[in-house]
């Protein structure tokens, strides 16, 4: 090889003359890079629609507050940061990498890059970049081999471990920054021997130290170097690129799009099938996720998406009992199905069904929708619709558990998942000391009140959670407020009927109760139930804005109309349990801690899993009915983290979580130890009321830890 | 192989409270719920995974009037091929024998290979089955809890008897089965399903179409329904009262007595 | 009046407790007749049986043949029909063998049929008055049976209280010939055995009894703490095996364990008869139940209304500190 230091274009590999090569080269690699890419669209285009172009500006937002601005990545502290250092240097070295694939190809030799003072301080950014993503690289890698974080774990019936295929990609990025560090530090290290001007390397960075190792190299050996680095630079990028598409490495390209059609509209469940309205329904031969086509094109482009980071499956409180579900292996088998159905050498074969085939029935009834995987992730991929989409092709083929068979039928003759007449809907107001002190309204029809209080199946029926309906309704009554209830007309919001996949029921329900809600009259509604709260807020249409109790006594409190008496007992230590549907999906954190704060006396304290990490309960709504193969209970996990905060008393604001709170409790044996209160409860027995407190009723609330 | 579920519409007791109604001759039908007699639906899970092994179609009926056609179409829905209502004013008031006879004349019209129901009802007399099978002189076992198709119109059946043990027999068909609950997980059937056969026609055959021989309807008779009554309470148990705290401790106070502590 | 015949379930050659609770029913048909056993079988055991009847009836049909030693129902209805003068009355017990011979066997008698019936109020002429239940006990009717034609009847298990005084001496009968060659197109194989759970309640005194009042699975624990504390073991009703919350070696009932304990805690459990056919020897019942009106309050010697998931942990606790 002549000894050139110039552009490699110029310079002869082999007999080949270097424009050439890398012409073919780049040629060859960037038509690669679209077949692959164009055979990986495929299932897209086959997939279900799904509706994503509304609202560009909003979504623009949000790549530049997820894509850019790596939101997420910072909540788990070591991974986050290398993650966002390698990504900030790949974003600078894009354009390195153009000036130096150019290079290869042009008639000219002169380096591309900005230019003069511009130029200059590029080159110092992008050298600095290359050093932090090799060092990055290296601490990656050791991770892997020797700190195993858990959640890279995978348990052997989902196969072999990825750390093979995690060392091999680490590796090849190494070798990416190595190879252009090295052709840089070898021209310069020739410059200086040839005593030519020598480039400005910054200090410290990946091409000044090989610059410095190589200051004696001999010049045939540097040139060797140069253009050897140039050709392995080159084939790596190439390689990377048509690699990427073959693995989880994919999200770098697909992160950006993955993120941009991202979900807007937490909160609800996707339809049926986009485009088709409710009452078209009837016309669609088959509901739901069955085969692999079944799924939108957004989601096929969440299982290219995933970066098999683990952080879904490590918040997810399924996967921490023992569950057989894992969220980040529901994307991963999906894209590995894909991969095999739909592979870039050859044609793709049709769908078997998923359920018997990737996925287990038991795995897709383990959700509780509580949302903690959606939340983590970074790339914004979305579970909660995929699985209901799952689970609405498994009722619509008849596979339901028999556990949930009974309430489904319960829910379908008479509103409610007990199988309880309707007429005993309201019953709950009229326990004799209740009803003494307060009066609770049933709409009839005669429009003539401001709110509704919607009460839902659970606390209208169950004997304990009957209390918190009481204590919500005092709490509303001492506030003047008009309120009332719809009593038997009242049907099950029909939330997790939704969730569970069982769609027409639930819409039956929700238009049942729109009627009822729409011929009361009322301008606003309250309910203490918050997946009531999430229904009537997200799923329900043209019903009148809705609040959580949680939400009206914060504002109560804060605005003097209701006073709090100090606590009892000094010594109760209180925790606050974020119900998933009040604060993950509806991001009320604030209103119930400043409820607690409010009261006088009351210690309260934080524990490590709170707000958007906080661990679900158990699950609500007909999740009290399935029977899930599990180690531990969910509750029973979330009791253990209260007392590792050093808490006594568990405050939660939803009726499930209290359920599931007491339950738990009972199972672990903590009776004495710990106790849980809802917030409604709460309050309503600090309350300070206008009559004398020999009529306050404390027969039905849990007595505080102090009067035991 | 043809297969016959004969089914009826029950109250659902689950979560109903069966109480007298107010004139005493009968319980208080305002608020309760029908459903599929729960053994019969499991006849018909078990009619349906038959037929998708060995092939066949299932076939449900019901001796009643128009308010037991909805229990039709939701076995229908669940894959049943074809529902059939039997419904003549000269049936009402037939006791069990009548309904066998009705049902009698009905299979003697069609060919069925295998005819179901559940092995009882909550409110009738687990006979039906057994008084078809008779009428037709074809073989009969009750408390059927799994059925093994063999060749040669042969079944291998377990019938369920006490202490959880199983009888095996061998049974030639055409045969009647009453089936009890637990022999298999009947499928979901949902409003949807329901929906999606609304407009399949259930027949309705009335006594001329079946030529029934033999005395049916009320008159016909021999075992009548008079009244409901309350169950007499007898001594009934000594309710303990007090708080939990009271009864717990005169329980085990009991308990001593009668030997049941150490 | 017809004359009154009453069937004999019998396993090793020995009557069932049925045996003796029969005549009583029969009595209450018709006072001055006693009934007729008849008795099914083959071999020794049906000797056997045939011999212990004799203490109690006054009159014994025997019908020996060899594919009655395991009673298959399509071949005793067979035997049955050509034995039984036409017009007779047969009582059987209500159980899983009457409820496999006799609907059909009225039908080839000609016969009228009442099935799991509780009490006879007597007769008018041919017509008798019956007590029957429906919907799981929660309602009683009385029924008419016309048996003028002759009639079968099962009764139920325990309904009637054996009779003092039997008549001893009974005639033995040989009426084998008269059922001559006996086939039909079901034909027993074999039975097998449930499988033996780790714990045998039959062999306790003490039951902790849990019926749909358990709620789940996760819940049992606390009936095996309280069985536990009384040295006792912990037992179950039908639907608590249906939602596989326990093994059915742990049912007691008709179809599962028969059981003869001093103490029966029915806990959460209503009290159909099914499950209640399975408690002999009349122990000391105590129900805890949430519903006062559950059935088995009216058999319990003892009742708690009161959420036994709430109950348990507390007599648990304090029968540990006595």
């Amino acid at each position: 090889m002549i000894e050139t230091f110039g552009s490699p274009s110029q310079a002869t590999y082999w007999f080949i003359q270097g424009r050439i090569l890398f012409l073919v080269l780049h040629f060859l690699g960037v038509a690669c890079f679209a077949y692959i890419v164009a055979k990986r669209m495929i299932p897209l285009m086959r997939a279900e629609r799904d509706f994503r172009f509304d609202h560009p500006w909003t979504r623009l937002g949000r790549v530049l507050q997820f894509w850019l601005g790596q939101w997420r990545h910072p909540r788990y502290r070591t991974a986050g940061t290398i993650h966002i250092l390698i990504f900030a240097g790949f974003i600078v070295l894009v354009m390195r990498a153009f000036f130096v694939l150019s290079l290869g190809t042009s008639s000219s030799s002169a380096m591309p890059g900005l230019p003069g003072r511009a130029g200059h301080i590029y080159g110092i950014i992008q050298a600095y970049a290359a050093t932090v993503v090799f060092l990055c690289m290296i601490v990656a890698a050791v991770r892997r081999l020797v700190f195993k974080p858990a959640r890279y774990a995978v348990p052997s019936r989902y196969g072999k471990a990825h750390t093979a295929d995690a060392i091999f990609l680490l590796g090849l990025i190494a070798i990416l920054m190595a190879a252009d560090s090295l052709f840089e530090a070898s021209r310069a290290a020739a410059q200086a021997q040839q005593g030519r001007e020598v480039e400005f390397l910054a200090v410290l960075s990946l091409p000044w130290i090989f610059k410095a190792a190589l200051t004696a190299a001999p010049l045939p050996v540097l040139s060797t170097l140069y253009l050897g680095a140039y050709l392995i630079h080159d084939l790596a990028f190439f390689f990377l690129l048509c690699y990427r598409p073959f693995g989880i490495q994919f999200h770098v390209e697909t992160s950006l799009f993955s993120i941009y059609f991202a979900k807007l509209n937490r909160g609800t469940i996707k339809p049926v099938r986009w485009g088709v309205p409710d009452a078209q329904l009837d016309q669609v031969k088959s509901f739901g996720v069955k085969t692999f086509e079944d799924f939108t094109w957004k989601h096929m482009l969440d299982f290219y998406s995933c970066a098999d980071c683990g952080r879904c499956s490590d918040n997810c409180p399924a996967n921490a009992v023992g569950r057989p579900l894992s969220p980040r292996f529901i994307t991963t088998k999906a894209r590995d199905y894909c991969f095999t159905h739909y592979p870039v050498l050859g044609s793709a074969n049709n769908g078997t069904p998923l359920i018997g085939g990737i996925y287990s029935e038991d795995e897709i009834w383990s959700c509780t929708t509580c949302g903690a995987c959606e939340a983590e992730c970074p790339l914004l991929v979305e579970y909660i619709d995929k699985i209901v989409d799952l689970r609405r092709g498994m009722v619509d083929d008849g596979k339901v558990p028999q556990s949930l068979q009974k309430p489904l039928k319960a829910l379908e003759s008479r509103g409610n998942p007990y199988g309880k007449m309707e007429k005993k809907r309201a019953e709950w107001v009229k326990a004799k000391e209740f009803q003494q002190t307060c009066s609770v309204k049933v709409l009839n029809g005669k429009q003539d009140t401001d709110t509704l209080y919607f009460v839902d199946s659970i606390t209208s029926y169950d004997d304990r959670i009957q209390a918190i309906g009481r204590a919500t309704a005092k709490i509303l009554s001492s506030t003047g407020e008009n309120f009332g209830i719809l009593g038997a007309s009242e049907k099950d919001s029909g939330h997790d009927v939704r969730r569970f996949g069982e769609e027409t029921l639930f819409m039956a329900l929700r238009d049942q109760n729109v009627e009822a809600i729409k011929a009361s009259g009322v301008k606003r509604i309250v309910t203490a139930d918050p997946h009531a709260f999430n229904a009537l807020k997200h799923d329900y249409r043209d019903v009148p804005p809705v609040e959580h109790i949680s939400q009206v006594i914060a504002r109560e409190v804060k605005a003097g109309k209701i006073k709090l008496n100090p606590v009892e007992n000094e010594n109760d230590v209180y925790a606050y349990h974020d119900p998933c549907y009040l604060g993950r999906h509806n991001q009320v954190y604030d209103d119930p801690r400043d409820v607690l704060d409010a009261i006088p006396g009351l210690k309260r304290v934080e524990m490590t899993r709170s707000r958007d990490r906080s661990f679900c309960c158990g699950g609500g709504g007909l999740a009290l009915f399935y029977e899930p193969k599990e180690d531990q209970r969910m509750g029973v996990k979330r009791v253990q983290m209260a007392v590792e905060a050093g808490a006594n008393v568990i405050v939660t604001a939803c009726p499930f979580c209290m359920v599931n709170m007491e339950d738990a409790i009972k199972v672990a044996g903590m009776e004495g130890k710990m106790t849980a209160i809802d917030l409604a409860e709460l309050v309503e027995r600090q309350m300070v009321r206008e009559e004398p407190p020999e009529r306050r009723l404390q027969a039905e609330l849990p007595a505080p830890l102090g009067r035991l | 192989m043809e297969i016959l579920v004969c089914a009826r519409r029950v109250p659902d007791t689950s979560e109903n409270e069966i109480e007298l109604n107010a004139a005493g001759n009968d319980i208080e039908r305002d608020d309760l719920v029908y459903s599929i007699n729960e053994p019969d639906n499991y006849a018909v899970e078990e009619a349906l995974q038959i037929v998708e092994r060995a092939g066949g179609n299932v076939t449900v009926a019901t001796v009643g009037g128009e308010d037991d056609e909805e229990i039709l179409r939701r076995e229908m829905a669940m894959g049943a091929k074809n529902g059939v209502l039997i419904s003549d004013d000269a049936f009402s008031g037939s006791d069990g024998k009548g309904i066998a006879t009705i049902l009698k004349a009905f299979v003697e019209k069609n060919h069925f290979d295998l005819i179901l129901t559940g092995v009882q009802a909550e409110d009738a007399g687990a006979q039906v089955g057994g008084m078809l099978a008779a009428m037709l002189d074809y073989p009969f076992a009750s408390l059927v809890n799994a059925i093994e198709v063999l060749d040669g119109g042969k079944l291998k059946i377990s019938r369920e008897i006490e202490g959880g043990n199983k009888e095996m027999n061998e049974i030639d068909l055409p045969c009647v089965l009453s089936i009890q609950t637990g022999i298999n997980e009947p499928r979901y059937v949902g409003m949807r399903g329901i929906r999606q056969v609304a407009s399949v026609p259930i027949p309705t055959l009335g006594a001329a179409d079946l030529g029934v021989e033999g005395a049916v309807g009320g008159a016909a008779a021999k075992v009548k329904r008079v009244d409901y009554f309350a169950p007499p309470l007898g001594k009934g148990a000594e309710m303990l009262g007090g708080s939990r705290e009271e009864i717990i401790d005169k329980l085990i106070e009991m308990l001593k007595a009668k030997g049941g502590l150490k | 009046m017809p004359r009154i015949f009453a069937y004999i379930v019998h396993k090793g050659g020995v009557p069932d407790d049925s045996a003796a609770e029969l005549p009583a029913a029969a009595k209450k048909i018709d006072a001055a007749q006693s009934p007729t056993a008849v008795v099914t079988g083959w071999g020794a055991d049906l000797d056997a049986a045939c011999e212990t009847l004799r203490a109690s009836y006054g009159e014994v049909w025997k019908i020996a043949n060899e594919g009655l030693a395991y009673p298959n129902a399509e071949l005793v209805r067979k035997a049955l029909v050509k034995v039984l003068p036409q017009g007779s009355v047969l009582l059987l017990p209500h159980a899983h063998f009457g409820v496999d011979l006799s609907p059909g066997l009225s039908i080839k008698m000609n016969a009228a049929f009442v099935s799991d019936v509780l009490d006879i109020e007597g007769a008018e002429g041919m017509s008798l008055k019956l007590v029957r239940q429906e919907f799981g006990g929660q309602v009683s009717t009385h029924v008419r049976c016309d048996i003028s034609s002759g009639a079968v009847i099962n009764i139920r298990p325990g309904a009637f209280k054996p009779l003092e005084g039997a008549p001893a001496g009974g005639v033995l009968v040989d009426k084998s010939s008269a059922a001559g060659e006996l086939t039909a197109r079901r034909r027993y194989l074999e039975t097998v055995a449930a499988e033996a759970g780790a714990v045998d309640i039959t062999k306790y005194k003490v039951l902790v009894s849990v019926g749909r009042g358990i709620e789940e699975a996760d819940n049992v624990p606390l009936a095996q703490d309280l069985a536990d504390a009384l040295g006792g073991a912990v037992s179950c009703s039908r639907p608590v095996v249906d939602a596989k919350w326990m093994e059915k070696s742990r049912q007691v009932g008709s179809s599962g364990q028969t059981v003869k304990p001093k103490v029966y805690m029915a806990c959460g459990i209503s009290g159909s008869f099914q499950h209640l056919a399975g408690i002999k020897g009349n122990p000391f019942m105590v129900a805890i139940n949430k519903n006062p009106k559950a059935p088995i309050f009216r058999v319990a010697d003892v009742g708690i209304v009161d959420d036994i998931l709430e109950f348990f942990p507390e007599l648990t606790s304090k029968i540990r500190e006595n």
